[in-house]
């Protein structure tokens, strides 16, 4: 980076620049690197120094059935609008590579709206519409709307995929006497599958982390993790919170290794 | 072979255009097929996502509580000029639909929706209303209504009726914009004391800028290490943006809670490194509001800006300075022009974000810090004004459609990815 004749006024600016970029990505951990200690803290108090080291809030977050029916409703809701979007967010990914057609612009924008829409407005949206079909504060309601927030993901990180593919695969397939489903799932899926499964990721992680829909729409059965850490961060934050954040770092921890794992694979494909 | 040949064509030319036909049928028959694929997501956004917001945002001109409670006045109202005070045939029109509306209890809705137009009209309605109820008037003509509430001799109330009485209404959306249809039908700005909205649309538009002028000032630099960096760092810095940018947004905010509280982390170093005697009011004030989104929109800025710089070749800056030019010319001059189209794709990606924000500036903010977003979750689930509650979301949604657009055409020209 630096050249070995450079000026000392230079060297001096070179490191100025390399301390806010080190002070930068030190902002962007810490926090998250901080919260952890201090789930194993014994104590309730939420500072530094810690008072010595417990399992007590692991514990108590373990066997509280409110936390416990919150992650079964995280996981639960999470995973079926997961699979709902990355099954219809596939299919309209393929359409949109296979041909061009009039207004095919407007129909992408509009298949990808749900993530630009600011949540609030998706959520009010929601919100009146359900009351009107009879869907707030059920879990047809909630999946469904995480389906609608997470398709676009999938839309676009298997179109990425598809950019890449060699559609005389496809036709090679077909010639050969191979009808669609097997020309998907025998040829087609396998090469684009880690652009699926990242897609899929993404949905599930949005759904997961989704809480502005769910404080409206959902109904005290519903509740999902963020919903319950909102109302713990707005009450009174005590100690199960940070052991709740703790495993979802973990978590976050998991998709990121799953991610680059599957990042390389394509690179390697 | 082919029936749509035409029979006196020359065989070479009839298989010409067979050949055409053919492959236009083809190209439709994938058409229809690439249709096929799309329409289920098509279909399911449509309905669960764009008709939902359609149906929200008709509500910010949708007028329906007077029409439906009170069928009579909306009609007989339209005869009287706005002169004086209404004829007797309004007045008995009104008093029949107070009294049934008081009977099915609808006479609350009235007096709300009439409430936001002239304050104080919610307690005169239903007072009149209940009065009526009791006991109906004879001869339900202007002195009826004196009896009742002595403010009906107000022209201003009347002026409210007859404006609350049409199916479509501005009132929302004017008020979404501190602006209201006074008594001679003109529009001016609200009084003072009430105009709150406009502030609250440029103080959004202010954090925002704020939020996405700091991500760029520390993204920068940082997107700048990661993309020179040797190898073996790279990947381990990298973990630094990604694991942010994966971790659940409520672990952030709750992480910046915890360090920003009075006796938090970030005040007992700095009090410990004797910066500072007493500590700082950062949480539920705008310092924690602005540091909050930063750290969650810096991977937005980031990713774009690393993923632009990766691909600048040095061999332009080794160019410039073999040239004669000094390094600090050389990076601005040179390097600096290179990533603009990742300062631009970033920073917007960033403030649109930043805009309709709501859950950080509602945990970590004080009631002076909320944004848009925050005001229109306050109008559907507090006040339960619904109307106001869509004029400000459609204020917000032409806000972020804005800026997308201009983000779609900075990213189509220059072909800037995400990641």
């Amino acid at each position: 980076m630096l050249q070995p004749y450079a000026s000392t006024g230079l060297k001096i600016w070179h490191y100025t620049f390399l301390v806010i970029a080190g002070l930068g990505l030190v902002f962007l951990i810490l926090p998250i690197l901080v919260i952890i200690p201090l789930s194993f803290n014994s104590t309730s108090f939420l500072s530094y120094p810690l008072t010595g080291f417990s399992l007590r809030w692991y514990e108590e977050v373990f066997s509280s059935a409110v936390w416990g029916l919150a992650i079964k409703n995280s996981l639960l809701i999470g995973s079926a609008s997961a699979f709902l979007a990355t099954v219809l967010g596939t299919m309209a990914a393929m359409g949109l590579t296979r041909a061009n057609f009039r207004g095919k612009a407007v129909v992408n924008a509009m298949l990808i709206s749900p993530m630009i829409v600011p949540v609030i407005i998706s959520a009010l949206g929601l919100y009146f519409f359900f009351a009107e079909v009879g869907l707030n504060a059920t879990y047809t309601g909630l999946i469904l709307a995480h389906t609608a927030l997470g398709a676009p993901f999938v839309v676009i990180t298997v179109t990425a995929t598809l950019q890449g593919f060699d559609h005389n695969l496809m036709r090679a397939a077909s010639s050969l006497g191979a009808n669609p489903w097997t020309v998907f799932f025998a040829v087609v899926l396998p090469l684009i599958l880690p652009g699926v499964v990242s897609g899929a990721l993404f949905a599930f992680a949005t759904s997961f982390d989704e809480v502005v829909v769910v404080l409206f729409s959902a109904g005290p059965e519903q509740r999902t993790l963020p919903r319950q850490m909102f109302d713990g961060i707005k009450e009174n934050i005590t100690p199960a919170i940070t052991v709740v954040a703790t495993l979802l770092i973990m978590f976050a921890l998991a998709m990121l290794g799953m991610l680059e794992y599957l990042r390389r694979r394509n690179e390697r494909l | 072979m082919d029936q749509t040949a035409p029979i006196t064509a020359p065989e070479g030319i009839a298989d010409d255009i067979s050949l055409k036909v053919k492959l236009r049928r083809a190209e439709r028959k994938r058409k229809l097929h690439a249709m096929a694929l799309i329409a289920p997501l098509f279909i399911f956004t449509l309905s669960i996502f764009i008709i939902p917001i359609g149906l929200m945002l008709w509500r910010s001109v949708d007028n329906p509580e007077l029409i439906t409670y009170m069928p009579r006045t909306v009609i007989e109202i339209q005869n009287w000029s706005g002169e004086g005070l209404p004829d007797d045939v309004v007045l008995g029109a009104m008093a029949l639909d107070l009294r049934e509306a008081y009977k099915a209890k609808k006479v609350a809705m009235v007096g709300k929706r009439l409430n936001y137009d002239v304050s104080g009209m919610r307690s005169l309605i239903m007072r009149t209303a209940r009065k009526f109820n009791r006991q109906f008037p004879d001869q339900p003509n202007l002195d009826a209504f004196l009896k009742a509430d002595k403010r009906w001799s107000d022209v201003k109330y009347w002026h409210a009726i007859k404006r609350a009485s049409d199916s479509m209404t501005p009132f929302y959306i004017l008020a979404s914009i501190d602006r209201q249809v006074i008594d001679n039908g003109e529009i001016e700005r609200v009084p003072e004391n009430q105009a709150i909205y406009v502030n609250i649309f440029w103080r959004t538009l202010w954090i925002a800028g704020i939020v996405t002028l700091s991500c760029l000032l520390i993204g920068f630099p940082v997107a700048y290490l990661l993309a020179n960096a040797p190898a073996k760092w790279a990947n381990p810095l990298m973990i630094c943006v990604l694991l942010p940018f994966w971790t659940s947004l409520m672990v952030r905010t709750s992480a910046w809670v915890v360090l920003l509280q009075k006796n938090g982390l970030i005040n007992s170093t700095l009090q410990g490194v004797g910066v500072i005697d007493d500590p700082l009011t950062l949480l539920f004030a705008r310092p924690g509001v602005y540091i909050g989104l930063v750290h969650i929109l810096l991977p937005f800025v980031i990713l774009p800006l690393y993923s632009v710089m990766k691909s600048i070749s040095p061999i332009y800056v080794r160019a410039a300075e073999s040239l004669g030019a000094h390094p600090a010319v050389a990076f601005i001059r040179v390097y600096l022009p290179q990533t603009l189209p990742g300062i631009g794709a970033g920073g917007i990606l960033a403030f649109i974000l930043a805009v309709g924000y709501y859950i950080t500036p509602a945990l970590i903010g004080g009631p002076k810090d909320q944004m848009l977003s925050y005001f229109i979750a306050y109008h559907a689930d507090s006040t339960l004004n619904w109307g106001m509650a869509s004029a400000l979301g459609m204020m917000l949604l032409a806000t972020t459609m804005i800026l997308f657009s201009i983000y779609n055409r900075l990213t189509n020209a220059t072909g800037v990815k995400m990641g």
